[in-house]
């Protein structure tokens, strides 16, 4: 499957990665109040990176995204676990959502929270583990 | 106290970094901890000798009724008391004994978590709470008797130990769990106030059956008792600690702590009784037949174990008293005997008591702690060992229905104890200078120090034995039997029939102890003990695990995945139709057929997809017809408003479709291999799941049970968890735990896959 993509493929790929990238933090943060969320972005990301793969090849798409898709993984994982871990020190249960929205002037309220936090590990679990499988599998294909 | 009880934890933590950072001097600065905390327990005599139990409140998970309560009576303080005290000199002996080794820090680190399981162990208050730190105990335990893990035999002893006292311990699980249904409450406290409760309810035999499982696989009573000698394998410093005033002693400390709750009935008292006597009747047994010093000591824990527990079933005031002596008098000498043990074994490089002879000379210290400590194992006076011994016997003359038989165990245990106890502190010590492996000097301090000062206290607690009469086992005792008593210790009872017994056991110990060699001849070609005894049983139905292991991974885990979604489907077909039918008497409700044509047409567009992709011969065709299935799907859920849904199933269909493009080119070339009746048989398969969704959606069509919990969560969502997508709310706030336990799920499933492609990757690489 090396380099099999088409000139067009590639140059639709160049263009589509960042914008795809793009979209999924949009749909990412966006979740909350509008369809999207961690999932979702994560599965928008995989196939962004997927197109990007088949029109290239593994060491290129590896070297694009900078890490492992198995420390992304852990990562969010780690993540989305310690977004649990705040309101216990505010007397509150494992996993209470705690919020900080703050107003930014020109752009209107961003609503910070550790569900959002929690959001962006699903968001990287998503990725790390579609990814992992993907590359796994253009790998053994090599 | 919770931080008294959690220190251990974070000790352990620490201590690797802190035995490498103080290297040999590390064992005595760790000592300071266990020391600290023996104090600590000990400015709590005078409360508990007053009031009887002193209760601590920490809250831990509310909603489940599990709390961190901490119950201090007198039973748990002597238990504290014992394992902070004991534990201060295993810390320092260990410094000694493993000095130098390469995993001393780890070690370290075990050996803290070990005492802080078993200080939460003896001190909670909450039935749950308990079994956590029992379990705890059970996993440090392994991790301890397997520390020399390159030693296959040290491995294959830990998983014994481990595997019967945890399967004792599920077994405990239940019978508590039981327990705080019928008391209704979980707090021991409460428990234990509640009279007859436990005793008139029908579960009594099921709840006494279920927690001796544990207590009796826990603290090595006969037919389980096998795991505790190869318990052994471990380091000297934890055998010490194992068999003196921990691990072992829990199940003891279990039955004691809930016999005001469960004792004085004919069932608890012949269970206790004749179970407690046979298992001191075989440790001691099994102890004139061993040769090894660590061996002898096992089996007189055996037959300690052995002794509790029968007298703990006996349940009388005398019984009650002389167990918590014992108890007492037990650890202090056995810590000691391990300790100089291990100092023998260190020093000599030899375990076997018939290689050992003439270190009088060389280890003065060692032969006169020995000596005493010896003596106090034999119940001679003026030893804390002999009023125990004393109190033993009056408790088993006046043991209601078996005193006979409990009285003629005990003494013919006494004989065989006294024989090993004189085997173990004159053999090795006297005659002349024997060739061992390595050339025997004195331990260094650090070994010595606690046998010393264990010894001396059994000499001390004998000539003054108002000092721990006044100090915890007075209170221990009224803890254990549930009402106040006066409890006063000393030497000379008078002449009665347990010191009568008692010369009976010393005279018959030493006409053992001249003839031992013989003795030991005659017993130890007696292998048919080694045959047939309980550990075979144990070895077969190891077998019989792996034999039934391999044979479900055979039938079930094939590797072929039709097999799989074979029984996975049928499972899911007979269950849900099982429930349809029987439970829910096969309700149908069609409701108004009111559709639009769009829904129609995307319907049947699914429907022509499936017949396809289930027909073709085209592997392109099949993955391009899914795809028309899947995506028909997404339509119908954005039909019906659920555009989060909708946008998921889309991404996954598109992956779905990467993968399978992925893997296309990786499978061999279409061929039809399965014969029509397979062919038919699959399709069976298949159709049964549809026509039992479709039962089902048409049966859960018109029935509302409960009120749907989603307008309740739709009216939370923005005042609640400030988001307008419900969905999203759910899954990130709501729910958010179960979306983390499925994120841990999405994780192993992508690391399943890596390792599977990797491996086979690899296997075809070589």
């Amino acid at each position: 499957m090396t380099s099999m993509g088409s000139l067009i493929l590639r140059t639709t790929a160049r263009f589509l990665l960042p914008l795809l990238l793009l979209f999924s933090v949009f749909i990412l943060l966006r979740g909350h109040d509008e369809p999207g969320g961690g999932f979702i972005a994560g599965l928008i990301v995989s196939t962004a990176f997927a197109l990007y793969l088949f029109a290239f090849d593994v060491a290129r798409t590896r070297e694009l995204m900078g890490a492992d898709p198995r420390f992304l993984l852990g990562l969010g994982l780690l993540i989305a676990t310690l977004s649990g871990i705040p309101p216990i020190f505010f007397g509150e249960p494992f996993f209470t959502g705690l919020w900080w929205p703050i107003d930014v002037p020109g752009f209107g309220e961003v609503k910070l929270s550790t569900p959002l936090i929690f959001d962006i590990g699903v968001y990287l679990v998503v990725f790390g583990a579609v990814m992992t499988i993907v590359l796994a599998l253009a790998e053994a294909e090599e | 106290m919770l931080i008294a009880v959690l220190s251990g934890f974070i000790l352990a933590a620490f201590a690797p970094w802190l035995t490498r950072a103080f290297g040999d001097k590390a064992g005595w600065l760790l000592a300071i901890l266990p020391a600290s905390l023996f104090v600590y327990f000990a400015s709590f005599i005078p409360a508990v000798s007053e009031q009887g139990a002193v209760v601590l409140e920490y809250s831990w998970i509310p909603g489940l009724d599990i709390s961190l309560n901490m119950l201090v009576d007198g039973l748990s303080l002597l238990f504290a008391l014992l394992i902070s005290g004991i534990g201060t000199f295993i810390i320092t002996y260990a410094g000694g004994y493993l000095r130098g080794h390469e995993y001393l820090p780890r070690f370290y680190g075990i050996m803290f978590s070990f005492m802080a399981a078993m200080l939460g162990l003896v001190l909670s208050n909450n039935l749950i709470t308990l079994f956590v730190f029992w379990e705890l105990t059970s996993i440090t335990s392994f991790l301890l008797i397997g520390f020399n893990h390159e030693d296959k035999q040290a491995r294959w002893c830990a998983l014994q130990g481990l595997l019967v006292t945890v399967a004792g311990g599920l077994a405990l699980l239940a019978g508590l769990v039981m327990i705080g249904i019928t008391a209704g409450s979980f707090e021991l406290s409460e428990v234990l106030a509640g009279g007859d409760v436990l005793r008139d309810n029908p579960l009594y035999t099921a709840i006494v059956l279920l927690v001796l499982a544990g207590c009796f696989t826990k603290s090595a009573q006969v037919p389980f008792h096998f795991w505790l000698p190869n318990a052994m394998a471990a380091p000297t410093p934890v055998s010490a600690f194992l068999h003196s005033a921990t691990m072992v002693k829990a199940g003891v400390y279990l039955m004691a702590r809930l016999n005001p709750g469960l004792g004085g009935t004919d069932l608890w008292l012949y269970l206790l009784g004749i179970v407690g006597a046979l298992t001191m009747f075989t440790g001691s047994f099994m102890a004139l037949r061993s040769t090894g010093i660590k061996a002898i000591l096992a089996y007189t824990t055996i037959m300690a174990l052995g002794t509790l527990t029968m007298l703990i079933g006996i349940g009388t005031e005398a019984a009650i008293i002389a167990a918590m002596t014992f108890l007492l008098a037990h650890a202090l000498y056995k810590a000691a005997l391990f300790m100089l043990a291990g100092a023998v074994d260190h020093e000599t490089g030899t375990k076997n008591i018939l290689k050992l002879g003439g270190l009088r000379g060389l280890m003065p210290i060692t032969f006169l702690a020995a000596c005493v400590a010896a003596l106090s194992l034999a119940g001679l006076p003026p030893l804390f060992g002999f009023i125990a011994k004393e109190l033993m016997f009056e408790a088993t003359i006046g043991a209601p229905g078996i005193a006979f038989f409990v009285s003629l165990l005990a003494l013919a245990s006494a004989m065989m104890i006294a024989a090993m106890a004189a085997v173990f502190a004159i053999r090795p010590f006297t005659g002349e200078l024997k060739e061992t492996p390595k050339t025997p000097h004195e331990a260094p301090p650090s070994m010595l120090a606690g046998p010393v000062v264990l010894a001396s206290l059994s000499l001390i607690f004998g000539l003054l034995g108002f000092i721990p009469a006044g100090a915890v086992v007075g209170s221990a005792v009224q803890a254990v039997y549930g009402s106040p008593l006066e409890v006063e210790l000393y030497l000379w009872h008078g002449f009665n029939l347990p010191l009568l017994l008692s010369v009976l056991a010393i005279v018959g110990g030493v006409v053992l102890f001249l003839r031992w060699e013989q003795v030991l001849d005659t017993f130890s070609r007696m292998t048919f003990i080694d045959r047939f005894g309980p550990e075979r049983g144990y070895e077969k139905s190891m077998d019989g695990l792996t034999w039934l292991a391999a044979w479900q991974t055979r039938t079930l885990q094939n590797g072929y995945l039709r097999t799989y979604l074979s029984v996975t489907v049928l499972t899911t077909v007979v269950l849900t139709l099982w429930a349809y039918f029987v439970r829910a008497g096969a309700p149908v409700h069609i409701g108004d057929l009111d559709f639009t044509f769009y829904e129609l047409a995307v319907a049947g567009l699914v429907v022509v997809g499936a017949i396809v992709a289930s027909v073709t011969s085209s592997r392109l065709g099949a993955v391009a017809t899914l795809g028309m299935v899947g995506f028909g799907v997404a339509l119908i859920y954005v039909l019906f408003s659920a555009p989060d849904l909708g946008i998921t199933q889309i991404m996954v269909e598109t992956l779905t479709v990467i993968l399978l493009v992925l893997v296309l080119y990786r499978l061999p070339g279409f061929l039809k291999l399965s014969s029509p009746a397979a062919r038919v048989r699959d399709a069976a398969i298949a159709g049964s799941l549809g026509v039992t969704m479709t039962l089902l959606i048409l049966a859960v069509n018109g029935v509302t049970v409960v009120e749907p919990i989603s307008d309740q969560l739709t009216a939370w969502s923005y005042p609640e968890a400030h988001g307008r997508n419900i969905v999203n709310v759910i899954l990130v706030d709501f729910r958010a735990l179960d979306t983390l336990g499925e994120l841990f799920v999405v994780g192993l499933a992508g690391i399943g896959v890596y390792a599977m492609i990797r491996l086979r990757a690899e296997d075809k690489g070589q």
